[in-house]
């Protein structure tokens, strides 16, 4: 479904990617998995059109993302969690989820179903987005990604600094929507995580993809996450 | 209660008040209370680019004066009724807004507001330069019978106040209606975080523009009715300090508040009448006051009372 084909990438005269690859089918959960400055949130950045390409093609069920205003990406079914959650800090949570809805101009039974998935949202509904703790937040980040009804979903390492508790919840989110058919490309600094819930992973090392590999095979032969990332 | 009908409640009480206290003010502050609604409506605008969208334009005069001279300029050469000299009024700074805003928001930041500043300038140069027709400086004043609409007399000063309040409860409920509404909250979205905006697949320049062309279209008719309340039209409406006031009005009452725009208003209108009653330097006490306000209310009077108190106050 999606398809990233040698993509380059600069930011000025730095050049951050220097020919990334990889696919990811429809209900398929992939882990980009890499050192920091590796170039994995450019990567999505580059998906959603925040950054051009120098480079090589993205191209979602054989649209030609890289061609598109940013803007009109996420009407062809991407939504993008960034990293630190970027919420509309003054609108409620019911008015973050409503500017996600009307973006792409769903019905009310969206929210329902939205909602489903995150209950506790449900009960926090007046309440303005920047009096939620850390795990709400990501959870309303989440929601009003999946407001847009996406079929491929963008988590720009969700995990970030939650508790376990919340992290245990995020973890069974992803499933659900992966269970919905809805493609996960993670970028996940937790390898524990990553485990838990890819399907495939593929190493990123200096703006380059290296390897890709099923996660069975990785959780048998973990000399990758040693030469990828100095763990074990 | 829920907060939509607290906030009904509250915006409505006080339409109720500003209408009864017309009875019983003395003549002096019943024409102040006149002119302040009618500029409080201006500055309603001008929060809507502002305080709704994050756009800090320092040219809003070019649309107040367009609007005044649209109105005026039909009046005088057109011999305009006064309902089509209003309605000429509101297109001219409907026109101007499209055209600015088309160009300015190629910019962002620091440029943005240059950018219109220098496009509230070269208006005010223009109506200098064609004084011929504009009577530059001077100005012109429109006759008492020139305000006669459907036989009601706006330079009568109770018909002049009803007109006034007419204005602002329009200006008032469109900006209540307007952030309520899903264009509002993309609004206030697209000030939040832009980028963030985008990337639910909101088109930001559009957006935009329709916050300028609507905060234009407000100012321009703040100007029309000003000019037609007041029978005159001036370019000192026109000029730099006419882009200031609404900033400050904004800033002291509340950006991103329906009522800020009018208690920053009502506040510095009264603070340098007062203060210019007790000594000629009054300007150095407006500005002591508004030092310690903005030092101790930074989010402006009203804004201040949500953080503090009312987190429904729209």
């Amino acid at each position: 479904m999606l398809e990233v084909r040698d993509i380059s990438a600069a930011y000025g005269p730095v050049q951050v990617l220097r020919g990334v690859s990889f696919s990811l089918g429809a209900g398929e959960i992939m882990c980009l998995l890499g050192r920091n400055g590796a170039g994995k949130t450019t990567v999505m950045k580059c998906i959603m059109g925040l950054l051009p390409l120098s480079a090589g093609q993205i191209t979602l069920g054989g649209i030609a993302l890289d061609r598109l205003a940013a803007h009109e990406i996420s009407r062809h079914g991407v939504g993008y969690v960034p990293q630190g959650r970027r919420l509309f800090s003054e609108l409620t949570v019911a008015q973050n989820l409503e500017v996600g809805r009307l973006a792409r101009r769903s019905g009310p039974e969206v929210l329902d179903h939205v909602l489903g998935i995150f209950p506790r949202l449900a009960e926090r509904l007046d309440q303005r987005a920047e009096t939620l703790s850390g795990g709400e937040q990501q959870m309303l980040a989440m929601a009003r990604a999946l407001c847009l009804e996406p079929r491929l979903l963008l988590l720009d390492e969700p995990t970030e600094g939650l508790q376990p508790s919340m992290i245990e919840a995020i973890r069974h989110v992803v499933l659900d929507v992966q269970a919905a058919g809805v493609a996960v490309l993670l970028v996940e600094q937790r390898v524990d995580a990553v485990l838990s819930v890819a399907s495939r992973v593929t190493f990123v090392e200096n703006g380059q993809s290296r390897e890709a590999m099923d996660i069975e095979a990785l959780r048998a032969d973990r000399s990758a996450l040693v030469r990828y990332l100095g763990v074990q | 209660m829920t907060a939509v009908r607290k906030s009904l409640l509250l915006h409505g009480g006080l339409l109720i008040v500003l209408f009864g206290l017309q009875f019983v003010l003395p003549a002096y502050h019943h024409g102040n209370l006149a002119r302040i609604m009618v500029l409080a409506s201006y500055a309603i605008g001008y929060n809507v680019l502002f305080g709704y969208t994050g756009l800090l334009s320092l040219g809003h005069a070019m649309f107040f004066a367009a609007g005044m001279y649209g109105m005026g300029l039909g009046i005088r050469f057109l011999e305009m009724s006064p309902a089509l000299a209003l309605l000429a009024g509101l297109a001219a700074g409907l026109i101007l807004a499209l055209v600015v805003g088309y160009l300015a928001l190629r910019t962002v930041g620091v440029a943005f507001m240059i950018v219109t500043l220098m496009f509230a300038q070269a208006l005010f140069l223009t109506i200098l330069y064609f004084g011929k027709w504009t009577r530059g400086d001077e100005g012109f004043v429109i006759q008492q019978p020139e305000r006669v609409l459907w036989g009601i007399d706006l330079s009568d000063p109770v018909n002049r106040y009803f007109a006034a309040l007419l204005l602002f409860a329009v200006c008032l409920l469109v900006s209540l209606w307007l952030i309520q509404r899903p264009v509002g909250r993309v609004l206030i979205a697209i000030r939040e975080n832009q980028e963030r905006a985008r990337m639910l697949g909101y088109d930001i320049f559009a957006h935009k523009l329709a916050a300028v062309m609507i905060s234009g279209g407000i100012s321009a008719l703040a100007g029309a009715v000003y000019g037609l309340l007041f029978g005159y039209v001036g370019a000192t409406f026109a000029s730099v300090q006419y882009s200031i006031f609404p900033l400050l009005w904004v800033l002291l009452g509340g950006a991103g508040t329906v009522l800020g725009p009018f208690v920053g208003t009502l506040f510095m209108f009264y603070l340098i009448d007062l203060s210019s009653a007790l000594t000629t330097a009054h300007m150095l006490i407006a500005g002591v006051v508004l030092v310690a306000v903005t030092l101790f209310a930074q989010q402006g009077i009203v804004g201040e009372l949500r953080r503090r108190f009312w987190r429904w106050l729209p």
